[in-house]
């Protein structure tokens, strides 16, 4: 009982909200792409990286596809990958606009995408083109009842 | 003149398409662009590639999976797939079974690399029932402990590809090129590959395995044949292909450094 006191104000000092199910973490003031992506708005600028669901459901990761700094991106279109099991995953931007930094640190420890995914497993950071298509996406609350009945329907 | 098959009431149609001996670049460099630009389900079955050929999976490091030594001397050609995976040798021994998805097509199976590798063990269970203690092993077809098919996948937003090649007859010394690999399945017990693989040909002839692997998909799929030039799909503008054969320097980089 102890502990889960605990972990309920740690999750509430992290701003991390916890499902009923004690699985899938979300970041409260992130937004969501229906293909699992989280993306964290600093002005102009997003960082981009896959949600605790996506990492649980893909396994562990053993390797990152990059994109190179300065490609362009478009909302909903994959820019990248992760390898897991036997799969590639194509990795999507939830925002348009233009790579200008990639976590290089995932090329030496893939696996911080499943450890830290939304912190030091961050994948890309995007300069955006057009704030506006953050309106199409998700909050919190919304990507986790999104993810609640994709997993009941299957 | 062909009569097409009656859809079945409620399957979804998925699109056969019959090879023998294709070349493996060119198999991969179709399935690729069916998978990217395609919206059908399509099932690839190529009877045999033509020549031996290392297929290595998106991440695979020549020096980590290969004798590249040896590679280099006879000239075997070296590919990297567009899939995940490990590292295999194909030849005309090699049967090769793919299906291409769209994740609604597939009910009850989420667009994870485990929920269909599991699917992909139920089809397989109706194939090979009867013939062998056949079952999905930490992502590997087996009879017994024996390692016959070997599976890859990749997943996009709406749709995903499953592709095995299963060893109906191979060269011992085709083996001798794939080095033990580091990440290998707690099954594998450290056995070496001859220890570790088995032959399809010892339960079943060819022409058994594909008509049974048909009829499998049967029953899950209103499967209509259809006839594809793979060649015209090599030189398809406008898609870009992920697939690759490895360049001599870079197998050259891979070469172990002599002091």
């Amino acid at each position: 009982m102890a502990s889960r006191l605990w972990a309920s104000r740690a999750a509430s000092y992290l701003r991390i909200s916890a499902f009923n199910r004690g699985f899938a973490s979300v970041v409260k003031d992130f937004k969501y792409a229906d293909s699992h992506e989280w993306v964290k708005v600093e002005g102009n600028s997003a960082v981009v990286g896959i949600t605790d669901h996506a990492q649980d459901h893909l396994g562990d990761v053993v390797y990152v596809e990059l994109p190179e700094v300065g490609a362009a991106v478009t909302q909903g279109g994959s820019f990248g990958a992760v390898e897991s099991v036997k799969a590639t995953s194509d990795i999507n931007s939830p925002v348009s606009g233009k790579v200008v930094e990639v976590n290089e640190e995932l090329s030496n420890s893939p696996g911080l995408v499943n450890a830290s995914p939304y912190e030091t497993g961050w994948i890309i950071k995007v300069e955006m083109s057009d704030n506006g298509e953050l309106k199409s996406l998700m909050d919190s609350d919304q990507y986790s009842k999104f993810c609640e009945e994709e997993d009941a329907s299957h | 003149m062909t009569v097409p098959q009656a859809s079945k009431v409620g399957l979804p149609l998925m699109n056969l398409v019959r090879f023998k001996g294709v070349p493996i670049l060119k198999q991969l460099h179709l399935e690729e662009r069916l998978l990217r630009t395609s919206s059908d389900n399509w099932c690839i079955v190529n009877d045999g590639t033509n020549a031996p050929t290392i297929v290595m999976g998106l991440s695979g490091k020549p020096s980590e999976l290969l004798e590249v030594g040896s590679v280099l001397q006879d000239k075997v050609p070296v590919i990297k797939r567009f899939t995940g995976g490990g590292t295999v040798i194909v030849d005309p021994g090699t049967i090769f079974v793919t299906l291409i998805c769209n994740r609604d097509s597939v009910p009850g199976v989420q667009p994870y690399p485990r929920s269909i590798m599991h699917w992909s063990g139920l089809l397989y269970n109706e194939v090979f029932e009867g013939f062998g203690d056949f079952r999905l092993h930490e992502n590997d077809y087996v009879f017994g402990n024996r390692k016959f098919g070997g599976n890859a996948q990749s997943i996009t937003r709406k749709r995903w590809i499953h592709h095995t090649s299963f060893l109906w007859d191979f060269e011992a010394r085709n083996m001798a090129y794939l080095k033990l690999p580091q990440k290998a399945p707690e099954y594998r017990l450290a056995r070496s590959h001859m220890e570790f693989v088995c032959r399809m040909k010892d339960y079943m002839t060819r022409s058994v395995f594909i008509d049974k692997t048909l009829k499998a998909m049967e029953n899950h799929f209103s499967v209509r044949p259809v006839e594809v030039d793979v060649d015209a799909s090599v030189h398809d503008a406008g898609f870009v292909h992920s697939t690759k054969v490895l360049m001599k320097h870079e197998l050259e980089e891979a070469l172990p450094i002599s002091i």
